[in-house]
Formats: C-alpha cells, structure tokens, sequence
C-alpha cells in the first residue's frame, strides 16, 4: 500500500535574481532546510524540514527568502481539513501521540475580540496621561477585610491590622512561568533582566532557580511544581513570591515531560535530578489530594519563609474552575493564577492542549464574581494568564476581574518567537526553545531584555491611554469595573457568565 | 637637547619619531650621505623592475622632516667621532655637536675580492645611486644577460628586477641552496624551480672567480671557479652586507660585527646609541646579541632608541630573525629558526600541498614554536609570529596548528585576552 | 578612541559581517551588484572563526602599539589622528606582505585576485558606525569607547 507522502507544510520561495549565496541561510538553519552546493555555489532548500520560523527570512540580506504556507491544496472540506487529514496520516505511521508547543491554535471564540471598553465624554471628563498623574502600581497579596489605624503615630505604627506581605508591580503585567529548561539560559535571564528593569516579575516555572539568576531574587516568583524541582531552602528564600503549580492552561490534568536528552549537566544541577533523566512531573501533587492537603502545603511554605513572602497557587481554567478557586482562596493562599485555553507550553500532547480547558476570560470573571459573592474577594490577588495579546487584552481582563496578567507567549514573540510550534523539537533557531549552544547563543539577553522592557513600557503608555480615555486615573478603580465593558456578537448566556452588558445598553 | 643622528634610513627616522614623542621641542639634525630627502631601500628591486618610479620610493611624505622640526643634512658623509668632545666630523671637515648621538649608518656591502672587479658594468644593489647607475647602464648599454653573485635576499631581488626587464640572468650562489640563511632545503628548492621556470639559470656551491673585460672596459664574461665561463654584460655583486663601523675604529664605542649596545640601546660611549643594520642588538630569546638587518626591527630600534635619547629608559624587547619577500610571485614569510639542526629536541610540523605549490612549516622545541616558514600561502602567518614571541605552549594543538582554518579560537581563552601587544579581544 | 570589542558569546557564525564588508568595499554598494556583478569581488576585511559552537567575528584590532606601523617599508599604513585608526592606503601597497608577518592576529589578507596589495579593516571611514557591527544581529560586536 502506497503510504501517502506527507505534504511538507512549508514552501520556501527563493529568489534566484535576489540570492548572493552568502549562505547564511544555510548556516544558520537548524533544521538544514538550506543546502549549500559548493560545486555549483548555489544554495536550495529542502521545503519538508523548513518548521516556518522564519529565522532565515529575518536575515536574508537581500530578502530573497519568503517562507509560505505550502500551496499544495486539498480539496475544500469543511470537516475533513488537511491538518485532519495529515494528523490520522502521521499518527497512523508513527503510532504515538502528536506532540506541539506553544498554545492552543484553534478557531474557538475570542472573547477578548468581542469586548469593547468606554470612554468619557461630557459627564466624566478624560485625563491626560502626559500631564495628570496615573496610577498601574499593583499589590500582589492578600488584603485583609478591615483596617485599623491608630491615631497621631509615626507613620511605619499607625496601622493596628496585620497586613500580609504585598510586592508591588509597576504595571500589572508579568512575565508567566517559562521554565530553564524549556527555554533556554539567555532566554530566562532575559526574562528576569526585563522584570528588573519594569519593576515586574518573573516565574521561574518548574526548572528551578539558576545561579546566575539569584540575584534578581526580589524579581522572581519561584514555582513549586509537582515535581519539586530545584526546591530547596535557599531558591524558597530567593524569590518574591512563592507559587504552588496544580495546573497548566496548555495541558490540564496531566503532568509535564523534559526529555532526558535536553537534562544538560547544568538543568540537571538546576533542577537537582540526575543529567540525562527524563525530568517527569506528575499529574497530581502526590502529597496533594484534597483542598486540606493544599492548605497544608500553603502553610507549609509560609512557616518556610516565615510569613515574609505571599505563597499563591495556580490552576488550569477548567469547568469547576470557580469553587475550585474559592477553595484554594479558603485554604490560605495570597494569590490565585487561573491559566486559559490559550496558555502556551514547551511541549504539550496536541489534542490535550486544543481541547482541554475554558477560556480565561469566562474563567477570570466566574471566579472574580464567585469571590466578591462569597465576600473573600479581598483575601487574594486574582492573576490571569493565557493568550495575551496586547495592552486591551490586558486591560480587558483587568475590568473582568484580574488583579495582574500573566504574559508568555508575547514575551516570547518579542524575542524573535514566530510561534512555530516546534518548540518540544529543541531545535529554536532563536535561541528561545532550545539548550544547544550553537541555537542558545544567538538570543543575546541585553537585547532581549531591551525589547521586553519595550513591551512592557509600550503596553504600560497604551493601558495609562485607555484608563484616561475613561476618566480613570487608577487601574484599581476599573478592576473588576464591568460597567466599564460591553459585548457584541456574543450570545446571551455568554454575556451572563462574563456580566457583561450588551454594546448599545448604557448603564 | 641636541639631538645627532647619523643615518637617514627607516632607524634614523623612527628616532625622530621616537625623540619627538617625548621632547618636541629638542634640537634635530640628520645626515644622510645621500643626496635624496627620503627612501626606502627595499623598494630598490621595484624600481629595478619598473614597478614604482624614483618619487615614489619614500616611506615618509616630504613634509616630514619639516614638520618634526628636523634639519637635514644631505651629502654629508660621518668620517669620525670624537666622544670626549662630543662631536661627529664630517667629510667637508666640519664637525657637529651633539648632546645625545644616535649612530644608523645601516650596512655596506661585502666586497667581491676578485680579478676584474673593476671592470665597467659591475655593480653593487644597496644605495639609490647604484641602483639608478645600474639602470642606466642597463639602458645605455642594451644589456642582455646578467650575472648575479650571491642567492641572499638582495641577490634574488636584484635577479627578480633584471628579469622582469627581459634580462637574461645566471645566480651564482656559494651555499647548497639559495637564501640558505633563511630558508630549509624544501622552500629553497621551491624558489630554485621557480627562477629556472622564468629561464633563470642557477649554480649552486660555486661563485665567481674573475670578471673578464671586453675591449671597450666592459664585462664580457665571468669564470665561475669551475673554470665554466658565463657571458654577459653586467655583474651584480650580492654577497652580503655587514654593518657600517669601519669609521669607528678607534673611538669609544665598542663594536663587534656591528656596534654593540645593551637593551636600552646604549653604546658602550656615553650619550650615545645605535640602531638598525649597523647595530649588533640582543635577541629577543636571549643568547649572545646579533646583527639583524630586518626593517621592522630597524625601525623599533630606532623609536626606542630616540625615547632613551630624551632619557627615558625604555626596554628594547629584542630583536627576531623574519622576512618576507615574494619571489617569482610566490609570497613567501619566515619567522626566527627555520633549519633548525638534526636533535637537538626540535620538533617539526608541515604541510605541502606540491600542486598548490604550498609549504608550510612549524619548528617546535619544548612544546612552543621557535619557528615559521611559509611559501605559496602566507595567510595570517602573523599569528604565528605572535606564537613565538609570546611561548605559547602549543600541547594538544599541535594537530590544529597548519589548518586551513587555525586561528586565535584555537589558543586558550585567556591568552586571547591578553595579547602581548596590549590589545586583546576585549569583552 | 572608539574601538570594535568582540563578545564571543553572542556570534551565531552567520558571518553577515563578512558580507557586509564586503559590499561596503565594492564599486556599487550594492549587494546585488557586489556578488553578483562585480570581478574581482571585493575581500572581505572582517574574517569570522569557528570551531565547534564557538565563533566571533576578528578584523583590525587598530592596535595602540601597532606593529604593522613599523614593518611598512611604503608608509602605506599610517595612524589617522582624528580616529586613532591604522589605515592602509593600498595606492602605496606594494605587497612586500611585511605587515602579515607580523600582525599577531592575523587580520590582514592579500588582495590576490586585485591589486596584490594588501586588504584591512579601516573601521570603515567616513561612516558613523562601522558596517560589520551595524549589521550584526545579535550585537555579538559593538563600537565603543576604549576604556
């Protein structure tokens, strides 16, 4: 039987008057999609191997390099779609369970897209940002439900109430947990580099904390995962914040798997496991199996740090995403991270990370209205995380709800990510996915860091835009603010669950 | 300050350089025998060949001596000193005072001792004025064949230039080989087929035995001394030079071969110094000090000898036998020990490459490169140089050490930090 | 002076220094034109090493004590005083190839296919900043102030 080719998903169109044959296509590729002919010094390209990260095309001196998505067609079928057909075609060859990075890109609703924000006019008067004030520091951290304050004290003494432990943030993004190992060296360093400079955070996900990353400490929020890597005394006293990971956007309820080729000797002192070893997470805290566990473990940690540092817990949106966030507010924790169907990962089972979870934007609101119902709203910062695109996504989530965003993939993109998906490949040509030194050189972490902080700021200026086109001159008063929202094009139950009014209804 | 130099070559003028440096405002006089500003000799052989034009032969623009506030005395010839009374006496019979002398009267040539040396048609190849009267010869006197004597660098230079000008010409070397002070028998050998490749004929262990004149007092033929008799029309005598100190005899400054002068370049009379050809300098690896008539080294000498001249006490690193020179078209660079004898713990590593006609040869001892002698590819042999100037240990690079694609990569991290120089690959 | 300083860790060995350089010693400065139209190509002053995944990009250290200054016999390399450069003006150049025996890195070629004189980084003169570090993607060299 005449086992079908597989259609290479890419085509590289090279222009033949245009090429010089300097070939650096050909020597950067990491995937040898470029052959260089010394004979006849011309260089081709081999379109199955080429993933469209469009590393080579971003360098192409002459730009006579353009990657496009292979025009071989099949005929239209809205069911049977060639990506259908090629997944039963692969996975009848290989046997195995189709693997992908990065998050979920499937047609499901965005809601964020059927969003639209206010703005003053007349009644409420707009502020310029230039010239007044505008406030997007942020408290992580519980608050707690009253005040008191004494009287005529020196100002560190007038408050009588204990007040958990609080970091501040600049603005209300930080950069989600992207774990060394998943990425690379230059990448987190980037990352926490950025973080720094923005008066942000980083997490540190489940690699554990690098030595070199030690002193961006009061930047970091350190992850313990299920699989306890790189948890000890000193990575738990390192970090801002401490986060216990029960689940991920990308991959509800399964576990996570570094294969062992990619345990360097340096993620291996990292993450404390022996190099060469498959870096297994389980599916489930094994110490974990019921909300009593998990406020153990809360309480665990806090005696750890002595209470100095807030210790949150971060879940997948799944369908019972709201008591299960009420639960964990109830056993303690200073902040909850609900992560959306869109959350990326390294590398994921691609039918788990396509068809598992809800959206964080009905997510953020179920659990925001459920905690402001149960009258605890208070007791923990809500930060949400994936698939935030830009600054009204951002703010979008804000008037849901959240406290803070979560940002992997844009932090990705903004250091050359093309979002190619081949990420569980190891082979980044950017230097992102990928441990090996001749990829991990070519993302260098001051120009990184330089352009998250680009974003941040960029971001920061648009958001501090929007709050003045709305008369608003703290993100404090739009948090949770749904008045400030109105939904076109979404169904009537969906704009109940977001408690969101229709465009056109005034208040 | 009154600063005397004698010598108007490369050293003469890296003194002035060197002097300025730290005194601009000192008193500098320089005398030149010859009657041009400013030349380079090597440059000698292109103008032979017809590659450059008298004025374009300087290595200095001709502002120079102007703008370093230097008075230039041309056609002055140094005869005697008189250290006691600090004064050089010139041929005219006048004399100049000096406060601080510096001695570059560079070298002369070895003397052919022969029967007909006289004869009309035999010329030396050191000064412009030889070189131009060779020329003029050549012209004047339809000159169609020529004998060279001697295979050294000037010898091959001068050979080069008269068969660029369709001169017929017959090397005459008294050594095995040619260039056998620089080269090994194999580069040699490369050369030797190259110049029969132009219809050069070349005889080697032999040398001439007598010139013979023809009626009108011209060279009609030499007789080598196995009695063969070789017909032509011009005589170059390339010998050897040895460093001009005759006129010193006598005096305080004490000479060997060549003047000797301790690292700072002093004499053994005080005040005053000596550099380039004429002066016998320590080596840079130590060992008893030699006579190294190189450009580069000339040079250096001559700037730190002018600094010392204004009293400062700079070390002279020492002095590296190294050459290039590109015969035939072929480029060909060699760094200190290149013939090294059998034993002796050298080690060698080499490459050949016949069809590209391309030599390349390493002497090693205790691990490090004492040695370098590449023909047909010269490509960044400058790094070698470094090598051996700093004793690197070459441990496992020996096999890296002739590939196409060696470099500073190859050596440790930290040597390419810090580069003898001063300048390393700073990050 | 300002000086090109390597950060080795940072080279990706795409060598778009090198075509760079290139095209900025071409007659058209234009990349097309240079490899494609021109004979000889011009050589590249910028020569990239490598071994393994280590690579940087090495030309022209413009050495304080240079000893390239020394070994012309021409004057052809001569320091600018504005720059602090060492310039090669290969009208001089008569390809004695003194200055490649003694260059302890190695950065000066021949021009064999043209002038058979010499070739060397001159920090690119008469531009701002020079073109192999504008060029370089990844900031694996810069042009800064020697310290």
């Amino acid at each position: 039987m005449a086992k079908g080719k597989m259609t290479p998903e890419f085509k590289v169109l090279r222009d033949m008057e245009k090429c010089v044959s300097c070939q650096v296509c050909h020597r950067l590729c990491s995937n040898d999609a470029h052959l260089y002919d010394p004979d006849t010094g011309v260089v081709t390209s081999e379109d199955s191997r080429c993933v469209g990260c469009h590393f080579c095309e971003s360098l192409c001196p002459t730009g006579a390099l353009v990657i496009r998505r292979n025009p071989s067609e099949i005929k239209l079928n809205a069911l049977w779609s060639g990506r259908a057909l090629e997944d039963i075609s692969r996975q009848s060859t290989t046997g195995g369970v189709l693997l992908t990075g990065m998050g979920n890109d499937r047609p499901f609703p965005v809601y964020f897209d059927h969003l639209l924000l206010n703005a003053s006019q007349v009644t409420n008067p707009s502020i310029d940002p230039l010239r007044e004030p505008m406030e997007l520091r942020t408290y992580l951290g519980g608050k707690p439900d009253r005040l008191e304050v004494k009287e005529g004290q020196k100002p560190e003494e007038v408050l009588k109430s204990f007040l958990a432990s609080q970091i501040p943030l600049e603005t209300p993004i930080l950069f989600t947990a992207m774990s060394y190992g998943s990425i690379s060296l230059n990448a987190v360093k980037s990352l926490a580099m950025a973080a720094k400079e923005a008066g942000t955070l980083w997490n540190t996900g489940e690699g554990g904390l690098h030595p070199d990353l030690y002193p961006y400490g009061p930047h970091l929020v350190v992850q313990v995962a299920s699989g306890r890597f790189g948890v000890h005394k000193e990575y738990l006293e390192a970090g801002a914040a401490i986060e216990i990971k029960i689940g991920q956007g990308a991959k509800p309820g399964i576990g996570g798997h570094l294969p062992g080729e990619k345990v360097t000797e340096e993620i291996s002192r990292t993450r404390m496991i022996p190099a060469g070893t498959d870096a297994l997470s389980p599916a489930p805290h094994h110490d974990i199996y019921s909300i009593e566990d998990l406020k153990q473990l809360i309480y665990a940690l806090k005696e750890a740090v002595r209470y100095r540092k807030p210790v949150g817990v971060k879940i997948a949106a799944v369908h019972n995403v709201a008591p299960i966030a009420s639960g964990i507010v109830r056993a303690g924790a200073d902040f909850v991270v609900i992560d959306g169907l869109r959350g990326g990962t390294g590398a994921a089972p691609r039918v788990i990370r396509d068809h598992v979870g809800i959206p964080i934007e009905l997510a953020i609101s179920v659990v925001d209205q459920r905690l402001r119902e149960e009258g605890q709203r208070n007791r923990a910062s809500l930060i949400a995380a994936g698939g935030f695109r830009n600054s009204a996504d951002v703010i979008k989530a804000v008037a849901l709800g959240a406290d803070a965003v979560y940002v992997g993939t844009s932090a990705l993109v903004a250091l050359g990510c093309h979002v190619c998906q081949k990420c569980y490949t190891g082979k980044c040509n950017w230097g992102i996915a990928t441990q090996d030194p001749y990829l991990t050189k070519r993302l260098n972490p001051e120009i990184g860091a330089r352009r998250l902080v680009n974003l941040l700021r960029a971001w920061s200026l648009e958001i501090k835009e929007m709050l003045g086109g709305m008369g608003i001159n703290a993100l404090e008063s739009l948090r949770g603010n749904r008045e400030q929202l109105r939904a076109v094009g979404l169904a009537e139950t969906d704009m109940k669950i977001l408690g969101v009014k229709p465009a056109g209804e005034a208040w | 300050m009154r600063y005397v130099i004698v010598g108007n070559g490369p050293a003469g003028t890296a003194a002035v350089e060197g002097i300025r440096e730290a005194d601009p405002k000192g008193r500098i006089t320089v005398i030149s025998d010859e009657g041009v500003m400013n030349y380079s000799k090597p440059l000698l052989s292109y103008l032979l060949a017809r590659k450059l034009k008298k004025n374009q032969l300087t290595h200095r623009p001709e502002n120079f001596y102007a703008r370093n506030g230097v008075e230039l005395l041309l056609k002055k010839k140094a005869v005697g000193l008189e250290t006691e009374k600090k004064r050089v006496v010139l041929s005219d019979g006048s004399s100049i005072l000096y406060d601080r002398l510096l001695i570059a009267t560079g070298g002369a040539p070895i003397p052919l001792k022969i029967p007909g040396k006289k004869t009309q048609g035999v010329f030396t190849f050191t000064r412009l004025e030889e070189a131009e009267e060779l020329i003029r010869y050549l012209k004047d006197h339809s000159v169609r064949e020529a004998v060279v004597v001697g295979g050294g660098l000037i010898g091959l230079k001068a050979t080069e230039g008269l068969l660029g000008r369709e001169i017929s010409v017959t090397l005459v070397e008294l050594a095995d080989r040619v260039l056998s002070a620089t080269f090994d028998r194999r580069a040699s050998g490369i050369i030797e087929e190259a110049l029969k490749k132009e219809g050069c004929r070349v005889f080697l262990k032999n040398t001439v035995g007598k010139i013979v004149g023809n009626r009108s007092g011209g060279v009609k033929e030499v007789v080598l001394q196995n009695q063969r008799k070789i017909p032509c029309q011009v005589v170059i005598e390339a010998v050897g030079v040895l460093p001009n100190v005759g006129w010193l005899k006598g005096t305080e400054v004490r000479c060997d071969r060549g003047i000797l002068v301790n690292q700072f370049l002093q004499t053994s009379a005080e005040g005053v110094f000596a550099a380039g050809d004429c002066c016998q300098a320590p080596g840079f690896f130590g060992g008893p000090p030699g006579v190294f008539p190189i450009w580069p080294s000339a040079v250096r000498q001559g700037k730190v000898a002018g600094l010392n001249m204004t009293g400062g006490k700079k070390e002279y690193e020492g002095a590296l036998v190294m050459n290039s020179v590109e015969l035939c078209g072929i480029p060909t660079i060699s760094v200190g020990l290149t013939d090294p004898r059998e034993g002796n713990g050298y080690e060698i590593v080499e490459s050949v490459n016949e069809k590209k006609g391309v030599y390349k040869k390493l002497v090693l001892r205790d691990d490090r490169i004492v040695g370098a002698l590449f023909v047909g590819d010269i490509g960044r042999a400058g790094v070698y140089t470094g090598l051996i100037k700093d004793a690197v240990k070459t441990g496992d690079l020996k096999g890296h050490l002739l590939k196409e694609s060696f470099g500073l990569i190859h050596l440790p991290k930290d040597y390419r930090k810090h580069y003898v120089i001063g300048e390393g690959i700073e990050v | 002076m300002k000086k090109i300083f390597i950060h080795e860790e940072y080279c990706m060995n795409c060598r778009l220094c090198e075509v760079h350089c290139i095209v900025q010693n071409s007659k058209t400065r234009n990349i097309i034109k240079a490899y494609k139209g021109e004979y000889p190509k011009p050589v590249p002053r910028v020569l990239v090493e490598e071994q393994g995944y280590l690579s940087f990009a090495l030309q022209c250290r413009h050495c304080e004590d240079a000893p390239c200054l020394e070994a012309c016999i021409t004057g052809a390399m001569r320091r600018d005083p504005e720059s602090g450069a060492v310039l090669a003006d290969e009208e001089r150049c008569v390809g004695c190839w003194m200055c490649i025996m003694v260059c302890p890195f190695g950065v000066i070629s021949r021009n064999v296919e043209g002038k058979r004189v010499i070739s060397k980084c001159n920090l690119c003169q008469g531009e701002e900043i020079p073109v192999c570090v504008k060029n370089c993607p990844n900031e694996a060299i810069v042009f800064e102030e020697e310290k």
